[in-house]
């Protein structure tokens, strides 16, 4: 008996529509163009920081519009949203097996975000914040 | 016992006449706490009998009887009536070539699981009057969850990255490559890079993890994978950035690796 079989193809523009878990990966990946946007945008400010006084002060204008104040808000939402579903796959990319036990995925997941704290208030001290 | 009348709608695919699938819908009368495997036993038994599905366990232990149920991959043996409402679409696993209704030709995945040489190969070799390679239970636990595997393919239905490209060697077989590389008595990781740290091999995984949110044995394949990942950049980084580091493909020769296809 000869074969023939169907081949069903996979979409390759809409798959993700195919069940949520793929919607929440791709909301995952996209939250990256925000990050890429935001380093961009710091490239920039050095660039206009090594043009002189004029292009620096123009550029921190820029900063307190309203687009750019709107910018930053979701760029940071994103930012956020990125580094926790970072955070919780550390706990799959990096188990620690201590004797015949897996030390408990929130206990790594969790190490992540003290780190994550304790290096944030580092960068606002460094900053001059406190 | 309680009774329920039970609406599934079937793929069917008839490779002598058809050119394309259709959906078959389907009235049975079910006990509450069947499986939809047992939906589908009746319907064969008493009102179609040119059904085609593979099983065999009924116990979610084989991996015979997986698809796809409204959209989501399952053992058929393991999905519960009384967990669904409405019209249940029972379809064949997605992403395989569809043999006949809901069989689905596994060639490809069988293929690859041999690529990733899913055995143990002795790290040295030693004669039998040596004795047992021995194991200690932390050493079992390093590899015991990836031993899991009972070879159902929902992984494979579930990986999108499978579905767009399927060179991709796919999350159950590089997880048996993870768990022979995690054992203690094994010594044929290096072999196994040839397959494993390859862009067919973890670099198209880009971490979905639905194949582990699938898995009926709980195996956790994402997380194999990353690990691989992990292991599979510290090779290019000896490899590549430290002076005098040995190319992970250099120090192996096939002979070494103990192939035996």
């Amino acid at each position: 008996m000869s074969r023939k079989p169907l081949v069903r193809e996979c979409p390759p523009t809409t798959w993700y529509f195919r069940q949520p878990r793929y919607l929440r990966y791709m909301s995952r990946e996209i939250t990256s163009v925000f990050v890429g946007a935001y380093c961009v945008l710091l490239v920039v400010g050095l660039q206009r920081l090594a043009a002189g006084p004029a292009a620096w002060e123009a550029f921190l204008l820029g900063l307190r519009s309203a687009d750019s104040i709107v910018f930053h808000l979701l760029a940071l939402a994103a930012t956020f949203y990125h580094a926790a579903t970072w955070f919780n796959a550390t706990q799959k990319a990096m188990p620690i097996q201590v004797g015949e036990d897996f030390v408990p995925g929130n206990i790594i997941s969790g190490a992540h975000y003290v780190a994550w704290a304790v290096l944030s208030v580092v960068v606002l001290f460094l900053a001059g914040v406190f | 016992m309680k009774e329920r009348t039970i609406q599934l709608e079937v793929l069917r695919y008839n490779p002598d006449t058809d050119t394309e699938a259709r959906f078959q819908r389907y009235e049975v009368v079910c006990q509450e706490e069947w499986v939809v495997l047992d939906a589908l036993n009746k319907i064969k038994a008493d009102i179609d009998p040119t059904l085609n599905y593979r099983w065999s366990c009924h116990m979610a232990v084989c991996g015979s009887c997986g698809m796809m149920i409204n959209g989501e991959p399952k053992l058929s043996c393991h999905a519960f009536l009384r967990d669904y409402e409405g019209v249940i679409r029972v379809e064949p696993l997605a992403h395989f070539p569809v043999e006949r209704d809901l069989v689905t030709a596994p060639d490809d995945f069988m293929e690859k699981l041999k690529r990733v040489k899913p055995y143990v190969i002795p790290k040295e070799k030693k004669p039998i009057s040596e004795g047992e390679y021995k194991q200690t239970p932390a050493q079992l636990m390093k590899f015991r969850q990836y031993s899991m595997c009972i070879n159902c393919m929902l992984c494979y239905a579930a990986c999108p990255e499978y579905g767009l490209d399927p060179e991709f060697v796919g999350p159950a077989a590089l997880t048996l490559a993870h768990r022979y590389n995690q054992d203690s008595r094994d010594g044929g990781r290096l072999a196994r890079q040839e397959v494993v740290a390859t862009h067919e091999g973890v670099w198209t995984c880009t971490f979905v993890g639905a194949c582990s949110e699938v898995c009926p044995a709980h195996v956790d394949p994402a997380s194999a994978l990353q690990q691989m990942k992990i292991t599979s950049s510290i090779d290019w980084i000896v490899e590549h950035l430290i002076p005098g580091g040995k190319s992970a493909r250099d120090t192996v020769s096939r002979e070494d690796a103990g192939d035996i296809s």
